[in-house]
């Protein structure tokens, strides 16, 4: 790689002090912000960590392990002169690595073919394509009416005891490629439990899946601070798979809630003024430089699309982290308490659900072309037959409008039928088939989203939607 | 005197000493990438510097380097067209320099160097200007003339001026005392430029959304906060009016918003023609982009940087329009600053001074009457788009746009749950433009506008009460006469107010479609209120007919719009009569 300094490593004995996850270091001459440091305390393991203040007085070290047991001045410390790097290449593909990339397979590390700084520049937009290829998920909820397209960062917006992990699993295993192109996954578990991680991993061990996937697993268990590098050491990975090798790669991170929790935990140690709910006022910032690193390259012909899972703390979707990701990600799929208990599964509610990218990625070229009006129609009755179940529980279903009792009916047969598929793939042509079955119970003059065009496309070719 | 040295870097904020002596808002290049930089604090011998790009790499005792000003842009011919970053370098220009990714440290001129624009002096050699007069003329884009000024502050007779082609460098004209005149001059983007004196709006801005237009107008020269949460649709309502609202010329300023969409902006913009002009809407268009993850000091000079760009061409008789998506991500540009520093916080930890540099910002906006001897009136039009966290708009960057703005679009996510856009509540929504414009709308658009805008917004009202009263007794108890209400305002949201940025015949309503609908809604209203009174019930009306032919209005393509609205004007007329 070319530098233009050699990196020089100097090496201090003993911290000034330390507080949580953080070591105060004084007087360390040329020290530069975001430099890789090694701590080593006699009988103790090897820690790492990084300048995240750099100080002619004090300099302050965020330490990624656990600092239980660190005596600040027994502390051998020494500064690389590099910045945090991983290594990439496509050798990773069926590889198990730690949250910061060791090995955890058993395997010898990978040689790869190079070392890039995990703090990736931002794209360039004027380098940016802007993404319109259609993704096949399987699941009904996204593919027709909140669609995945290639380059997109489209968070699931879980809570505590809903099915997030294994609707991001659904997603990994069903996901086809649309013309058979190169395809590869890159999970990062952030801070989850080993079960979900299993939930997860065990689906695709012993499956072709495996074989297009990188696995970086930092664990509830795991040391809290380094899920700050564990998305970035996965996002510099996709990166090279993607814009290096021309694959298209589905980046899955899960839980952000972790991550943003961490985060947390150094803004606290750092005594920072604290922003809503105590995260720090630059979480937004944050937070972007993970999910911007999604995209599509002008002259690359691979993609970095992003499903991040995000546990919504007590299913409050104004929490911070949830309210901060949704005004970054194009989008998100909310998950629904009532729809889970219901048996409903994905229970994906669709109404507060959106992709930003949809429109790009659907009709004629893309899908099929009344993609857009059967999604409007779909969401027009569906959302006012929700409105109406809500009147209905006050004045009884028998007070209502007869166009409103009909949507009150729609929205029992639209969760049942088409949002509810269980665990089995659905593709897109079942998904419309499907949808246009509920719609055509309706009287046609309520369907007032659906255009002459489509009306007489259908009249002209029913057995193409009339029957599967 | 030593050399000054950085002596600490956290974030985008780094300190050096000794630079007691440089002066507030001075620009200086830090360390060996020399990545740009401002002075922001200057305590003893040690000056605090908020860097414009990222700092990770950059040590302790690298030099710092004074530039002896403060953050300038160069003006002049060019800026249209351009796409810039939050300090005016031109994206393209970096692309090509480092590819895919923003390499920090990169110093680019604004405005090409190496162009050459055909110059039509407009005085004589002997004229004496004062700040502000026109020298003479470029055509910088097919249609738009580029009036090269005085710059402010300037004065004197001239000794000598050309015609010809030059850079934006050479020197055009020379005043007797032996100053030189360029087609173009630096201006510092914090301060605002000079104007002769401000004039009342009196003229609409045509939105082409006919919720704003008919409801919440805004004129020439006025601010408009539109806040929202996520997906309630601001990102979509910045971008339909940068694409269709009738401005000479656009600034658009992407501040902390995502990448891919800056990216459909480009795609998009490059795509599409100015309705009235017919000529690429990049023409007259100028994208300041600075996406979230780009260095958070540069996305509180983008929005500078764009408000002067603005007055510039409103200096020369334009009127200019501003879309700024969004505010907010500015406003959290000066809270990590300011926590940076250590500053005592004011609410939700911004700084104290959040409300009056916004209020200073958006007073740049305005009608104006320029410097100089033979004065040009141009207008600002400030729309900024405000992220409220979770949705709640008792939060600073909200209230304190509401102190200052003249209207009001509030988002609603019920809305947008809905699909109902643009997600405008019309309940909380306001415009203080709506006299001023009145005049115009009455002669522009028909002589009953005020009174259809008025009848509107009482329908939706009683409407609201209605669906109160309904979902206590159910829509069947109601009378005749409330359940027509009911249906009008289902008209007025699905094809009077609603509209699809997306359709190609309904992304934009021209004056005369607005007012069309606003009149066949009401026509609506009488007919039915007529029949119900001669006997003819609820259930008999045709209704499904009214709402197919309101339909096809909406969506008309314009040479067919005259035969739609005929049409439902005869199918209004008849649906009583089954």
């Amino acid at each position: 790689m070319k530098r233009l300094d050699a990196p020089v490593a100097r090496t201090y004995a003993g911290a000034a002090s330390a507080a949580g996850p953080l070591l105060y270091v004084r007087s360390t001459r040329r020290a530069k912000l975001g430099e890789w440091v090694r701590i080593e305390c006699a009988g103790q393991e090897e820690r790492r960590g990084q300048l995240i203040d750099v100080g002619n007085e004090i300099t302050v070290i965020q330490v990624f392990e656990d600092t239980l047991g660190l005596r600040p001045t027994d502390a051998t410390i020494t500064l690389t002169g590099e910045t945090a790097t991983t290594v990439v290449g496509k050798d990773l593909l069926g590889r198990a690595l730690s949250g910061t990339g060791a090995p955890l397979d058993g395997l010898p590390p990978s040689i790869g073919e190079a070392r890039l700084p995990i703090w990736g520049a931002p794209i360039n937009p004027v380098r940016r394509q802007h993404p319109s290829d259609f993704i096949e998920t399987g699941v009904t909820a996204i593919d027709g009416m909140n669609t995945l397209v290639r380059g997109q960062k489209l968070p699931i917006f879980s809570g505590p005891g809903l099915p997030g992990v294994e609707l991001a699993a659904d997603i990994v295993e069903n996901a086809r490629p649309a013309r058979g192109e190169p395809f590869a996954v890159v999970f990062a578990a952030i801070g989850i439990t080993e079960r979900e991680t299993q939930s997860f991993v065990s689906r695709f061990r012993e499956s072709e899946v495996m074989e297009r996937t990188v696995l970086f697993l930092n664990q509830a268990s795991d040391p809290t601070i380094e899920r700050l590098l564990t998305p970035r050491v996965a996002l510099t990975t996709a990166e090279h798979l993607a814009f290096h090798h021309g694959i298209h790669v589905l980046v899955v991170m899960a839980d952000i809630t972790h991550y943003a929790e961490a985060l947390r935990e150094v803004a606290a140690a750092r005594e920072e003024i604290p922003g809503r709910r105590g995260y720090p006022g630059y979480m937004y910032t944050d937070l972007a430089t993970l999910f911007e690193r999604a995209g599509v390259l002008k002259d690359s012909p691979g993609s970095v699309t992003q499903v991040p899972v995000v546990t919504i703390p007590d299913d409050d979707i104004t929490h911070p982290i949830p309210d901060l990701t949704g005004y970054i990600t194009e989008g998100q799929i909310v998950l629904s308490r009532e729809l889970h208990q219901r048996g409903v599964y994905p229970p994906i509610d669709v109404l507060p659900s959106l992709s930003r990218l949809m429109n790009a990625g659907i009709g004629k070229d893309h899908t099929v072309a009344e993609h857009r009006e059967w999604a409007d129609q779909l969401y027009a009755v569906y959302a006012r037959g929700r409105e109406a179940k809500l009147m209905a529980a006050i004045v009884g279903s028998e007070g209502l409008a007869p166009g409103d009792q009909r949507a009150l009916e729609f929205v029992e047969a639209f969760e049942k039928e088409l949002i509810h598929q269980g665990g089995a793939r659905r593709s897109l042509h079942d998904t419309i088939r499907t949808g246009w079955s509920l719609l055509d119970t309706l009287p046609r003059d309520e369907l007032t989203r659906i255009s002459d065009d489509t009306w007489a496309a259908r009249a002209a070719a029913p057995k193409k939607q009339g029957s599967s | 005197m030593s050399e000054p040295r950085i002596t600490r870097v956290a974030g985008a904020i780094a300190e050096a000493e000794p630079l007691g002596d440089a002066a507030l808002y001075e620009l200086v290049e830090v360390g060996k990438k020399r990545l740009l930089g401002e002075v922001i604090r200057i305590d003893g011998d040690v000056a605090t510097i908020q860097v414009f790009e990222e700092t990770s790499g950059v040590g302790l005792e690298e030099p710092v380097r004074r530039t002896g000003s403060s953050l300038t842009t160069r003006l002049g011919p060019g800026l249209l067209g351009a796409i810039l970053d939050g300090i005016g370098r031109p994206l393209e220009g970096l692309a090509d320099r480092s590819g895919n990714f923003i390499a920090p440290g990169a110093t680019l001129p604004t405005l090409d160097p190496e162009a050459r624009w055909s110059f039509v002096p407009s005085i004589e050699s002997g004229a004496t200007l004062s700040s502000g007069d026109v020298l003479g003329t470029v055509e910088e884009r097919p249609g738009l003339i580029h009036r090269v000024m005085v710059p402010p502050g300037m004065a004197g007779r001239v000794a000598d001026i050309q015609q010809g082609t030059f850079t934006v460098s050479d020197t055009i004209a020379t005043l007797d005392d032996g100053s030189p005149l360029r087609l173009s001059h630096p201006w510092p983007i914090r301060e605002r430029r000079p104007m002769g004196r401000r004039l009342p709006g009196d003229r609409p801005f045509i939105t082409g959304q006919r919720v704003f237009d008919l409801l919440f107008p805004v004129v020439e020269g006025g601010s408009v906060a539109v806040p929202g949460g996520f997906g309630t649709g601001k990102t979509v309502i910045e971008q339909s009016l940068a694409k269709y609202a009738k401005a000479d010329v656009m600034v658009y300023i992407g501040c902390g918003e995502r990448g891919n969409e800056m990216a459909e902006v480009l795609h998009d913009f490059g795509r599409l023609t100015d309705p009235v002009t017919g000529r690429s809407i990049m023409d007259r268009t100028i994208l300041i982009v600075n996406t979230s993850n780009m260095p958070v000091a540069a996305r509180d000079a983008s929005v500078y940087l764009g408000m002067t760009i603005a007055e510039y061409y409103r200096d020369m008789g334009y009127h200019v329009a501003i879309l700024a998506d969004s505010l907010s991500r500015w406003a959290e540009a000066l809270r990590e600053i300011a926590a940076r520093l250590q500053e005592m916080p004011g609410e939700e930890g911004y700084p104290t001074y959040l409300a009056n540099r916004m209020s200073r910002l958006y007073e740049r906006a305005g009608r104006v009457e320029s410097e100089g001897s033979a004065p040009r009136t141009g207008a600002v039009t400030f729309i900024t788009a405000v992220s409220p966290p979770g949705g709640d708009f008792a939060e600073p960057v909200t209230q304190a746009s509401l102190r200052v703005v003249g209207a009001l679009w509030a988002l609603d996510a019920r809305l947008a749950h809905q699909r109902q856009f643009p997600a405008v509540d019309w309940d909380s929504s306001y415009s203080l433009y709506v006299d001023g414009s009145a005049d115009w709308f009455a002669s522009e658009g028909g002589a009953d506008w005020a009174k259809l805008r008025t009848e509107t917004i009482r329908l939706l009202q009683r409407d609201r009460e209605l669906r109160e009263i309904a979902g206590l007794v159910g829509v069947d108890a109601l009378e005749d006469d409330d359940r027509l209400v009911l249906e009008g305002a289902r008209i007025a949201r699905e094809f009077l107010i609603g509209q699809n940025a997306f359709h190609p015949h309904d992304a934009f309503s021209t004056v005369a479609k607005t007012y069309h609908l606003a009149r066949l809604l009401w026509a609506f209203m009488q007919t039915g209120s007529e029949a119900l009174s001669s006997g003819v019930g609820f259930e008999k009306l045709d209704l499904a007919a009214v709402r197919v032919a309101f339909g096809a209005v909406k969506t008309a393509p314009p040479d067919a719009l005259d035969e739609r609205i005929a049409e439902t004007e005869q199918t209004i007329a008849d649906m009583g009569a089954t």
